[in-house]
């Protein structure tokens, strides 16, 4: 395997890493106000992302320096040409990161801190999706590589659809965690809400298998021709059953496992149908940028991936031995005890 | 207004609000330390409340300092496209590397901090600390080490019109790498014990928290006055190795517009642009002697270099001095309060108090400043006499969407600034807290003293259902 194939890989684990663990927590935020009713309610439900987030945001942040260090031109394009979305997607981090820390910290602005948690988990998590459906539409691209297309070419149907389905994706894997984190009332609302959004969830992403056969039918055939595209299908059903076979059995964490996979296999689907391209152009093919034509040296990918033999197995570790630390379910008020 | 100016008054006005809270959290990084370490070795109650409310002001911090950080990351792809094809090759590197090796570290472990008081065991805990402290300066070393290649690129060649990378510790270690790290981390350590000075300062004017306030403003004077002590060393070092990998740097920070021996140092001044002159007051051959340890060496001059290929001079030359200035406003600032302290008029010279409570804005100005020196002194290039500024933003950003940007940016930070200080100004209001008599770590009664007040009471239990029901 050349190492631009794995590195295609590690910046989709990277990714997909992403969207599992942070997805929780974004999840969390755009169900925020639906879910908790009382100040005890919010506080259970913030804490319950409060010691994760954080290092949660950090796969993005490293997915994002990956690809910058690894295909330079797909990062240069990507985020130049999605300008305003980007800067959208960043003003909701910013809101979100600084919501989560202050809300305790400054109880007299909390209402306000309340509604930038939610409105601050709520735009990426849309944003996301919508990025995800362009780069499986494709986007237009010039003969050097550059976004030529719009603002206005990212809202099409098709991109709006899948990013519909992505936000849903993220409430479900948000509404399995809240399931599984909270007691009481709390934690039956979670578990409705959880029923609700992965049958929603379902549906969409029949929809938009459906929008993707008739948008980009190659997507959908490179992935049915690929046993990594079968893996991928697999852990997505599997998911879906594992989750379902959790809500039947009340096993919470099975139910999050489900959800998680689902996750996993959604957005390895993306990355499966896509390869080789990075970013699909539209209408013309030969424009795409690619694993082969758009990759850093073979020294730049040797050195990072010696980083990331190192790196990886410690994240992995304390990042584990940090979830272990604080598992388990939170009852009624609880913040941070450092406050 | 063009694309280019835009970028670049976005990005000069996203990295100087980032870093002003960057500092501020690396440098009280030793405080946090220091105050985990004496709770972990006595167990005290007062310790403990001691050591939250540093965790308190570090976190208050911190978290500004990693949501205005995600927008430094997204910048290179969304306003600086062509930079980011140029240099991807060499610079995603290291920003991949601080995710992974650094920042995963630090935010892993701040949740320990945040919530984990009550619910990981005391060694743990101090342990957590340690590793944010740790994280933290490798994150900086990492993006230092990003920013010096732009200042002195190593260890790599052009192809095809883009840097690629050929020796990877020879662009790592690059010339200015190491005194550039060792100056900004000890500029930032500054700023943690200046902002620590200040805060035992403003207990002791209030006559509030004594023991505590005592500890910081003596910790903060002698901590400040070794660090504001080594900077001179530090510059100096840096400064020597502009004079040679980046002599149109050093010529635009003295004003130096003619190649000459007997070169002036500067210590106040202003450059006449037109007739390419400076009036003010100056060490004669001072610079010569720095740079040479001989008046008879030869600085080279901005006449070297063609006017396309020139920093402005004014604006290097004027952060540039302004920095050396409060650098030496420090040392004073530290010697006097030492000289009170031995004099034992120290807790009681209600001035000296008053101005030390805010004395940390000197170091955090001198920050900005001698990053602006750096920054603006390496113009008119992004990568140092490879690729210029001009050339190297996205070239399908349009300017009106980055007027947008700007603006969302302006708002948000503004907003964010003043809850920043809110939070700031209500944790150092309310203090450590006195632990009552008796209680300790295994009684908790002094966490929740502190705690009810806000809030938030910990009471964070694994529900005994969690083994039926997970």
């Amino acid at each position: 395997m050349s190492l631009q194939i794995i590195w295609y890989v590690l910046v989709g684990v990277l990714f997909a890493g992403y969207a599992m663990l942070d997805g929780f927590d974004l999840g969390v935020g755009v169900l925020y106000p639906f879910l908790a009713r009382t100040d005890e309610e919010r506080a259970t439900l913030r804490s319950s992302i409060g010691p994760f987030w954080d290092g949660n945001e950090v796969w993005l942040l490293t997915a994002g320096g990956a690809l910058f260090a690894a295909f330079p031109p797909v990062y240069a394009t990507a985020f130049s040409g999605f300008y305003l979305a980007m800067i959208l997607i960043l003003a909701g981090l910013i809101f979100r990161a600084v919501a989560i820390e202050f809300r305790a910290k400054d109880p007299v602005w909390g209402r306000f801190w309340d509604w930038a948690f939610f409105g601050g988990s709520l735009l990426p998590a849309l944003l996301f999706g919508v990025a995800v459906g362009n780069l499986v539409r494709g986007v237009p691209l010039d003969a050097r590589g550059e976004y030529a297309g719009t603002f206005l070419t990212l809202l099409n149907p098709y991109a709006l659809l899948i990013g519909i389905t992505g936000l849903v994706m993220l409430v479900a894997q948000g509404a399995s965690w809240a399931a599984l984190r909270t007691t009481g009332p709390l934690q039956t609302r979670a578990a409705r809400l959880r029923t609700l959004s992965h049958w929603l969830l379902g549906l969409l992403v029949v929809a938009s298998t459906a929008a993707t056969l008739r948008v980009t039918p190659d997507h959908v055939r490179n992935n049915l021709s690929r046993p990594a595209g079968w893996i991928m299908i697999l852990l997505l059903v599997g998911g879906f059953f594992c989750a379902r076979y959790g809500m039947a059995r009340k096993t919470d964490l099975w139910t999050f496992l489900g959800s998680s996979a689902g996750v996993l296999g959604l957005v390895g689907l993306w990355a499966v149908g896509n390869y080789p391209a990075l970013i699909p152009a539209l209408d013309r093919p030969e424009l795409s940028l690619t694993v082969t034509d758009s990759s850093s040296s073979n020294l730049t990918l040797k050195v990072m991936l010696i980083i990331s033999l190192v790196g990886v197995p410690l994240v992995l570790a304390y990042t584990t031995l940090v979830y272990r630390a604080f598992w388990g379910r939170l009852k009624g008020e609880t913040e941070g005890s450092a406050y | 207004m063009d694309a280019v100016l835009l970028s670049r008054i976005q990005f000069a006005f996203t990295i100087a609000f980032h870093f002003l809270f960057v500092p501020l959290s690396l440098g009280s990084t030793v405080a946090l330390v220091m105050g985990e370490r004496r709770f972990y070795k006595s167990g005290l109650a007062q310790d403990e409340a001691d050591a939250r409310f540093w965790v308190r002001l570090f976190t208050a911090t911190f978290a500004i300092g990693v949501a205005t950080g995600i927008t430094m990351e997204f910048a290179f792809g969304t306003n600086w496209a062509t930079y980011s094809r140029f240099v991807g090759d060499i610079f995603g590197a290291p920003l991949a590397a601080e995710g992974l090796l650094s920042f995963f570290l630090e935010s892993t472990f701040l949740g320990v901090l945040l919530f984990g008081r009550e619910r990981v065991s005391r060694r743990f805990y101090y342990v957590s600390a340690w590793l944010v402290a740790v994280g933290a300066h490798l994150s900086a070393l990492w993006i230092i080490i990003a920013n010096s290649w732009q200042q002195t690129p190593a260890g790599y060649e052009v192809v095809d019109g883009r840097a690629v990378l050929t020796d990877f510790f020879a662009a790592a270690l690059n010339p200015s790498t190491l005194p550039r790290y060792f100056h900004t981390v000890a500029a930032t350590w500054t700023v943690g014990a200046f902002f620590a000075a200040g805060i035992g300062a403003y207990y002791l004017r209030k006559g509030r928290h004594s023991d505590f306030a005592r500890r910081m403003l003596r910790f903060g004077l002698v901590f400040g006055l070794v660090t504001s002590l080594a900077m001179p060393f530090l510059g100096h070092w840096s400064a020597v190795q502009v004079a040679d990998t980046q002599p149109a740097k050093m010529a635009a920070f003295e004003g130096i517009y003619t190649t000459q021996d007997r070169a002036d140092l500067s210590l106040v001044g202003w450059v006449d642009t037109q007739n390419e002159s400076v009036t003010g007051l100056a060490i004669p051959s001072g610079l010569s002697i720095m740079l040479g340890f001989s008046p008879n060496h030869v600085v080279t001059g901005l006449d070297k270099f063609a006017p396309e290929d020139r920093p402005p001079v004014q604006l290097t030359f004027q952060t540039y001095h302004l920095m050396v200035a409060l650098g030496l406003l420090m040392i004073a600032w530290a010697l006097l309060g030492i000289f009170l302290w031995w004099k034992g008029r120290l807790e009681t010279s209600r001035r000296y108090l008053g101005v030390t409570t805010w004395s940390f804005v000197a170091p955090m100005l001198a920050i900005q400043v001698g990053w602006a020196a750096a920054e603006v002194g390496r113009q008119p290039w992004i990568v140092y006499n490879e690729l210029r500024t001009v050339d190297a933003i996205s070239a399908v950003v349009p300017a009106s969407q980055i007027v947008i940007s700007l603006g969302i940016f302006a708002v948000i930070y503004a907003f964010l600034f003043v809850a920043w200080v809110r939070v700031l100004l209500r944790i150092v209001r309310k203090g450590p807290g006195d632990a009552s008599p008796g209680s300790g770590y295994d009684q908790p009664a002094a966490a929740s003293a502190i705690a009810a007040e806000s809030v938030a009471a910990a009471t964070v239990t694994r529900a005994d259902s969690t083994t039926t029901t997970i």
